[in-house]
This record gives structure tokens, sequence and C-alpha cells, in this order.
């Protein structure tokens, strides 16, 4: 695609000013028609006006008018941030005949309207910056956009409900997924619930079927118990390292028999089960759960005595009839190249030690939400059955919400979810123990389809609810009835008086956390995150599965704490989004690269170690061996430009010259 | 190692038998302290209340005396200021945290102290003696160091609040646990208790006995249900509110609560073995002696 611009070559700058009111976002602060007033006294300044909305079609059409009838060949435009609407009137100039980046925009919205508070100050602040965009405009060269062919592949990072979920859409789609799991299965927290709010239908029966369409689709390769360790090349062509770790066990040929777990000799299980929390042991060889996907058995090295110690009888390998054992196998580092990227790593439960009044660790009965997901699971380590550490069943228990949510403490948000599932587990520990149970929140938070309602079943079926945050969980009694009890301690806001309630079970509803190692993922794949850890999306509300690096999405609850809609939702939108990238089939990329004048360059190589993208090396061909820039891989950062030492790299729309226009004009307004 | 020394007005009064341990066990350690001159209030719980600047003054006073004292022969040290009243050091370390914000009234106190011809440049360390013994002289020297070890002993330790909050500058905050490993070093059992931080009812106990007395009355009974010899604190009040009340709760609650209630700083000179009238263990209004005796040749009465 070619773009206009032979209408301005050689012509000296006829410039046309647009101040933008936004309503009242600029206007209320800003006097804008003596802003542009007094623009149109700036040298060069043919046409200046103030309208309502400048992004509107007929704003555009004002700009556009000026640009065919009053011969305008450079346009300024004043209203919000470039992130907002540059790609907007860029267009309209475009579309109007004019090169695309014959333009600049005033921020005085942003940086003016909504951070002033006095009217005159805002006004002579807008003017000063309006100032100098008109002196930068002035030396605006007319530019390419440069356009890239997109890899038609997806990595999708995560194999919890949002990766599975938008694996199968991309796939169903026609493309081929990558799908990366760091754990030895897929199906993440949600393969551990029982049961789903509101609706209570099993979380297996829903999950399970979707586990295996991925195992069994042709476009999704999965490569679970591997983990990103490297990622290079920008939106459209991303190169991905993945580290493959050992099971050592070949994938493709055990078929999940689990005659080897039966044979190991360890007779019975006594590893601590990661997958049921430690309620339950395994041995060294074993499978996460009965439905994992794959279904196949890895080995614990460290616990394996042929892989810990050297010796062992190895009865694993004598009755696996597939010869599927292989204790020689390495770690290895894969790469894949694909167009997109989706993130959905999801989440950590809150660490319930933190909050050593609650209990957890120091009384046995105390227990995490997460742990009780797994007692109450049919597939967990009691059965399904809801019992205390010496095996008798609750009389009463205690649910204490916002473990770790809104908080100063520890975490200061809401993680969303609890409530809701805490009214499940209040529900599914009632209706299977027939126990006394207790709700102690600050306020319930039940806003979802179908979840209000289930909050009123709730309370019809006499489940207790305190209002008031616990102070703490004690074994010390003040009565003989509290004696052996787990004494919760909470004031009761609704009547205003502090109460004591004895009690055989203490669940800690637990808050969503960001992952302990979220920063250096986010890290891995440039995006950036919240202060509490959250991935950042582009725009809270209009942009919420793209981030602020072309190409990756987000989905799930990386982004924040989500229930199992949302996050579905969520990841069917980043399918979407990549969908639309990799189908159009190119990116469009900003010209603002950097270039080198060649005859100031003295082959230092400075720059070539600062560039993050390496897209800078030295032309091997010049005679002075002078540094080139590779104007795909350039992403217009400017570590460059200001690294050079002999002021040989300039770049495009941030010329030394254009920069120092613009000072000038913000200096030299009085 | 020398120390100086900020007893406060507790440790000249009813804590005399905290003062005068303190001293008996510094000297067995081979510690020297030195009281800060010229010492004023510390500026705790009523100034604090009433006028905060005042507070501040008086608590910074204190810093500032002990500053020049302790850079008197050697202007580059870091003097280290012994405080053994917990409202003592609260206060102290608040003023300390205080001055360091460099606000507007910061300045003030500055000020203030130059009328009196001080300054403050914050160099002393304030440390109580619970994070001496356990975090300078370490638990292998204090337990090298016992003669009598307190062998079946079962001791409840008690915190208090205000040694470890705000500031837990030496233990956890809602589980500390350094009193405990010093009664583990000594030879002693130490009590497990949730009670540990517990308010002992402070002030209460004198203007709203009711309150007070019931906060206290808890404290005693839980650690007695859990078969504690003793009850140790680190702090006069704590001792002054566990101690001096019991027949008073006993009556109200109906249920016998006598315990013997003592310095830390007792129970460890009575494991270094020092002479009993050095540690002040005459002044206790409920005898040491008699729980500690029943643990002597091994024997446990509760056993």
């Amino acid at each position: 695609m070619s773009m206009p611009n032979a209408k301005t070559n050689g012509d000296a700058p006829r410039i046309g000013v647009y101040v933008c009111h936004c309503g009242i976002n600029i206007a209320g602060k800003v006097n804008c028609s003596e802003v542009a007033k007094f623009a149109a006294t700036l040298p060069n300044v043919v046409v200046s006006r103030d309208y309502k909305f400048m992004c509107s079609d007929p704003g555009q059409e004002i700009i556009q008018e000026d640009i065919r009838e009053r011969g305008v060949n450079r346009v300024v435009v004043a209203s919000c941030s470039p992130l907002m609407h540059e790609k907007t009137f860029r267009k309209a100039c475009m579309d109007a005949g004019l090169n695309p980046y014959y333009f600049q925009m005033a921020n005085i919205r942003e940086h003016v309207s909504w951070v002033t508070q006095d009217k005159a100050e805002a006004t002579e602040k807008s003017k000063a910056l309006i100032a100098a965009a008109v002196r930068r405009v002035g030396l605006h060269q007319p530019l390419e956009k440069r356009f890239v062919n997109v890899n038609q592949d997806v990595v999708v990072v995560g194999g919890g409900i949002a990766g599975i979920h938008a694996a199968l859409t991309l796939a169903s789609a026609g493309k081929h997924v990558y799908l990366i799991e760091r754990e030895p299965t897929i199906g993440g927290h949600m393969a551990k619930f029982d049961k789903t709010f509101p609706t209570l239908d099993c979380a297996a029966c829903i999950l399970t079927p979707k586990m295996s369409d991925v195992k069994s689709h042709p476009n999704i390769t999965l490569w679970t118990y591997s983990e990103v360790v490297g990622v290079d090349g920008f939106a459209g062509n991303f190169k991905v390292k993945v580290k493959r770790k050992p099971r050592y066990v070949k994938e493709e040929d055990c078929v999940g028999c689990l005659l080897c777990v039966d044979a190991c000799v360890f007779k019975n299980a006594k590893f601590d089960d990661e997958f049921n929390l430690g309620l339950g042991k395994r041995k060294p060889i074993y499978m996460p759960f009965p439905q994992a996907t794959p279904p196949v058995v890895l080995i614990d090295p460290t616990q394996c005595l042929r892989l810990a110690k050297g010796k062992c009888a190895e009865k694993c390998v004598t009755v696996c009839e597939k010869n599927a054992i292989d204790f020689t196998q390495q770690e290895k580092i894969e790469e894949v190249e694909c167009g997109a990227v989706i993130l959905a790593t999801g989440f950590q439960v809150f660490d319930a030690l933190r909050i050593p009044k609650y209990g957890y660790g120091k009384y046995a009965n105390v227990y995490t939400s997460l742990e009780v997901e797994r007692l109450v699971n049919a597939s967990g380590p009691t059965g399904g059955e809801i019992v205390l550490r010496d095996g008798s069943k609750p009389k009463s228990v205690g649910i204490v919400h916002c473990v770790g949510s809104r908080d100063k403490k520890t975490n200061d948000y809401c993680s969303r979810v609890c409530c809701m599932y805490s009214l499940k587990l209040a529900h599914l520990v009632k209706e299977r123990t027939g126990a006394e149970v207790y709700n102690f929140y600050i306020d319930m938070r039940t806003p979802g389809k179908g979840y209000e309602e289930f909050y009123d079943r709730l309370l019809e079926e006499g489940t207790h609810f305190i209002r008031g945050r616990v102070a703490e969980v004690t074994d010390w009694a003040m009565t003989p009835e509290e004696e052996g009890k787990l004494i919760i301690r909470a004031e009761d806001t609704l009547i205003g008086v502090p109460r004591r309630i004895p009690v055989d079970m203490v669940i800690l509803s637990v808050g969503l956390e960001p992952h302990a190692d979220a920063d250096a993922v986010r890290r891995l794949f440039g995006i950036s995150c919240s202060h509490q850890g959250w991935f950042t999306e582009r725009h809270p509300k209009l942009a919420p599965v793209s981030t602020a690096t072309d190409g990756i999405f987000l989905a799930g609850a990386c982004q924040g704490p989500k229930d199992i809609p949302d996050t579905v939702a969520q990841a069917g939108a980043a399918a979407a989004e990549a969908l639309a990238m990799v189908v159009r089939g190119h990116v469009e990329l900003e010209p603002n690269t950097a270039y080198i004048h060649a005859e100031l360059c003295s082959g230092c190589r400075t720059c070539i170690g600062m560039c993050p993208y390496n897209a800078i090396r030295t032309d091997e061909t010049s005679e002075f061996q002078v540094s080139v820039v590779n104007e795909a891989l350039c992403k217009g950062c400017g570590t460059c430009v200001a690294a050079c030492p002999s002021g040989a790299i300039e770049q495009n729309l941030f010329t030394d010259g254009q920069i120092f226009e613009e000072i000038e004009g913000v200096l030299s307004y009085v | 190692m020398d120390y100086l020394y900020y007893p406060g007005c507790s440790l000249k009064s009813t804590g005399r038998p905290y003062d005068e341990s303190i001293r008996a066990v510094f000297q067995a350690l081979g510690l020297n302290l030195t009281e800060v001159e010229d010492w004023n209030c510390c500026g705790a719980t009523a100034y604090m209340a009433v006028n905060e600047l005042k507070a501040y003054a008086l608590a910074s006073r204190n810093l500032a005396l002990s500053e020049r004292q302790g850079t008197a022969n050697d202007p580059k040290a870091r003097p280290e200021v012994v405080v053994p009243c917990a409202a003592c050091y609260l206060v102290l370390c608040k003023a300390q945290r205080y001055l360091a914000e460099s606000n507007g009234n910061a300045q003030k106190i500055r000020d203030a102290l130059k009328v009196g011809g001080l300054k403050y440049k914050g160099k002393v360390k304030i440390r109580h003696p619970l994070d001496i013994f356990v975090n300078a002289v370490g638990l292998d020297t204090i337990k090298a160091r016992v003669t009598k070890p307190l062998q079946g002993l079962r001791v409840a330790s008690y915190y208090g609040c205000q040694i470890i909050r705000p500031y837990a500058t030496f233990d956890d905050q809602t589980n500390p646990q350094s009193m405990d490993r010093l009664v583990e070093a000594l030879g002693g059992e130490p009590v497990d208790w949730p009670l540990k931080t517990r308010c002992c009812g402070g002030s209460l106990t004198g203007t709203i006995e009711e309150v007070g007395l019931r906060l206290s009355y808890i404290l005693l009974r839980e650690a007695k249900k859990r078969g504690a010899d003793v009850v140790i604190t680190a702090c006069p009040l704590c001792q002054f509110n566990l101690e001096c009340y019991q027949d008073r709760m006993s009556q109200r609650f109906e249920e016998p609560v006598e315990l013997p209630v003592a310095f830390f700083t007792q129970l460890m000179g009575m494991a270094f073995g020092l002479p009993e009238n050095e540690l002040g263990l005459q002044r206790l209004f409920v005898p040491l002696r008699p729980a500690v005796a029943a643990q002597e040749g091994g024997q446990h009465v509760h056993a």
C-alpha cells in the first residue's frame, strides 16, 4: 500500500490547528475558542478552529475539507491522548490525500484539563502545547507504514480452563495451536474442584470432555510439563523457546495402564500428592489424577530410587509392556514460531500461613478452601467424605471469608470468587455432613447470573451468616462447650457484639493471587502488570484481552481474579482477537524506526549491544564497518539514538530537529 | 560490651525487681550497663494521648542524652541503649522514627532540644533486653552460663503488646518466639499458648477495673489451664496487672487464679544461680521460689 505524499513535497507548511472540546472534558477547564484564536497567530498556521468533538465524523470532515479546499498540508489536533485517537486523525488525513505522518497531536485532555484545577492555567498550558506541536509538525516528513506477514500458528501458555478454551476455539477455526502447560497435566485449578457455583454441576463432567478434545484435536500440539523460557521477535513473528521437562516416561508410548505404579518398589504411597495438596499420598511414579491429560505417568526424580540413588529393582520397567519407562530422558529446549501468543497462566491461592492468627498450619482442622475442594471431591483423598484429620465427621464448620483479600496487610483487592465458592462449600458441607455451618463475611458479593439466587437458597437452607471479619481462630476455651473445639472470634457487626463460635472445622476462604513468578513471566513476554502483579490489559473496558505489546493476548485469571464463566468468556475473546490478527495475514508496523547516518557512524558498535530487539548489525561490506538498522525488527524505542556517541542515529518521528522545535515551541510561549 | 541503660520510672518503683534482675543478669553475662545521666519521663501513655508533640519532645531528650553520653569518648560510636520497659521501648522507637521522617514537627522538636543545649543525629540504637539476650548475646552463650537449669519448669511466656507491635523490631508480631527460645535455653519448658500478645488490661485495671480485671483473668486462667508453673513478662505494667490483682480476680470470677508472675530476667538469674535478693525475688507478691523448688531434682508438680 502506498501512502499519498505528492501533494506536500517541497511546499511550505500550511498548518491547520483543530482544538477539540471533548464535550466538557476539555472545554470545562480550557477556553477552547481563546486557544484556537491564539493558534491562528502562530507562524505557518493558515486555519485554526475549535469544535465540540473533533473525532466525530463531522469533526473529521472539517479537517478533510480544509486539506482539500484551503491547501492545509500539516495538521495539529489538540484533544486527547494519542493512544486514544492518533490513528483516527491520521486516517482522516490520509483519506483526504495527505500523508498521515504530516499530523501531530497535542494532548490537552489527560495532560491538561483532567489534571489542572485553574481554568486560566489550563488555557495557557494548552496554548503552550499547541505552540510546540505547530513548531514540530513543520519538520515532519512523509513516512510509509511497513507491513509484515503473520505466522498463522498461535501459542497458548497455560492449560487451565482459560487456555483449554482458547486453544479449542482457535483450533476449531483451523489454526494450529501449541498449548504449553507447566504441570504434568492440563486442567488447572478447575480440575481440582468438585462442584461449580451456582448451578452445582460437576466440574469434572464439564471439564474433562474439553481436556480430551484438546488431546485429540489434530490442530493442537499439547506440551505438558513444559515451560516457556524465552520469547523473541514481534507481533506476527514470535519465536518461543520451551523447556520440556523429563517425565522419564515416553509420552507417546505410555497408555496410562498404571501397572508400573502398582509394581513400584514402594509398596505404599508415601509422598505428598501435589494434586491433592498433600492431603493424599502418591508413589514416585504416578499419574496426577485419573482423568489427567495426557493420560500418562511421570516419575519424580528426587523420590525414585533408580533416579535418586541409582539403585532399584526397576520393577516398573519390567512390568511395562510398552517399554515406555526411560531413565535417560533429559530436559530439552524446543523452539516454536507463532504469530500470536495467548497468556492464560492463571493464579495461585493466597498462602494462609501469612495470617498466623487464623491458625492454619497450627491447628490441624483449619483447612484452606482449596483443600476442602479436594475433600469434597469424589476422586479426592477421602473419596468425597468431609472428615476431620482424625477421620470423624465435623458437627460444626466455620467458613472465614476474605482470607488474604480486602485486607491492607495482605491483598487490598476483592478476589471476586470467594463469596460464591464459600456458599457452594457451605451447601456441600451441610448436605454431606449435616453440620451447622457458619459463614463469617465482610460483605456478601454475589453479582452474577443466578448468584444472588444461590445466596438466597443458602439462607433458606439454614446456613448461619455472621457479618464481621474474624479476629482469630484459637483453642483457648472459656466454657465447657468450647473445650476441645476451635473457637472463631469475631465481632458480629449487625448486632454489635463480639462473638465466640466453637466449631470442629475451619475453612479459610483464601483469595486469588498472581503466581509467585508472574513478574518473571510478564518480563519474558514484554508486557506490564498492575502493582498487585496481575497482567495489564491494553484498556480496561475497550481492549480487555489485548496487551500493550501487539500480538500478546490475555485470558483468564492471570489478568485479575475471575470465576469460570468470566474466564471462559475472556478466553473466547482472546482467541477471537488472536484469530483476527493472524487471519488478516499481515501486521502494520509504525514507521518510527531508527536509521543510521553512515557518514557519521564510527563503527563503535555501542548501539548493537544496547538494542533490546537485536535489530542492529554491522554492515561488513562497508568500508568503515558501520552499523545498520533492520527496520523489520526495530521497535522504535530510541535506546540506540540516545546511546550513539557520534550522534549518528536518528529516529523517524523523533528527529533531533523535531524534538528541539517542540521544546522551543513550549519554551518560547510566554 | 558496653550498653547505656534507660530504666524509666517503673523500674524505679513498682518494677524494681525488673531493674535489679536486669543489672544482675547483665553483670553475670559480662555486659556493662551505664545509666543514662539525667534521664526523664519517656513520654508514654498519658502524655502521648494528651499532647503528642510534648511526648515526642520528652522521648527525644532521652535519645539526645544517650547519644551525647555514648559518643563522648568516640564521636563515631553507635551507642546502644537498653530499654526494658515495654512502654518506654515503644515510645523511644516511635520518637526515633518520628525524627527520622523529618516533617515540620520533627523540626520543632529539634528546636526544643537546641534550647536545652542538645541535638540528636539519630545514632542511638534502641534495644530491648530480650533482643540483646537472644540476638546479641546468643542462646548458646546463655545456655553455657546456666548453672541451675529450670528443669521441668513449665513457663508461659507473655510478651504483651508493646515490644512487638507495631514495629516487630526483633520478633514476630502475631506469634513471637524469642522468650520461649530463651526459656528453652534456661532448661525450662515453654508452654505453647495462643494468648502471648493478648491485652493484659493495660491501664484499664486502674480506670475501668471491670474490663481490666477480666482481661488479666483470661490470661492467668488459660496459663494455669495449660499447666504453667509461672508466667513471665517483659513489661512492668503486664507484670503488675497479672500479679497484684490475683486475689480480686479469684474472688470476682470465683475461680482460683494464683500463679507466680515474674520478670523473665528473674528467671534467667535463677538459672544462672544468682542470689535471690539480687534478683528482687523477695519483692514478688506471689512467691516464685515454691514453684521452682518443686522442680529441683527433676520432680514435676504436675506430673
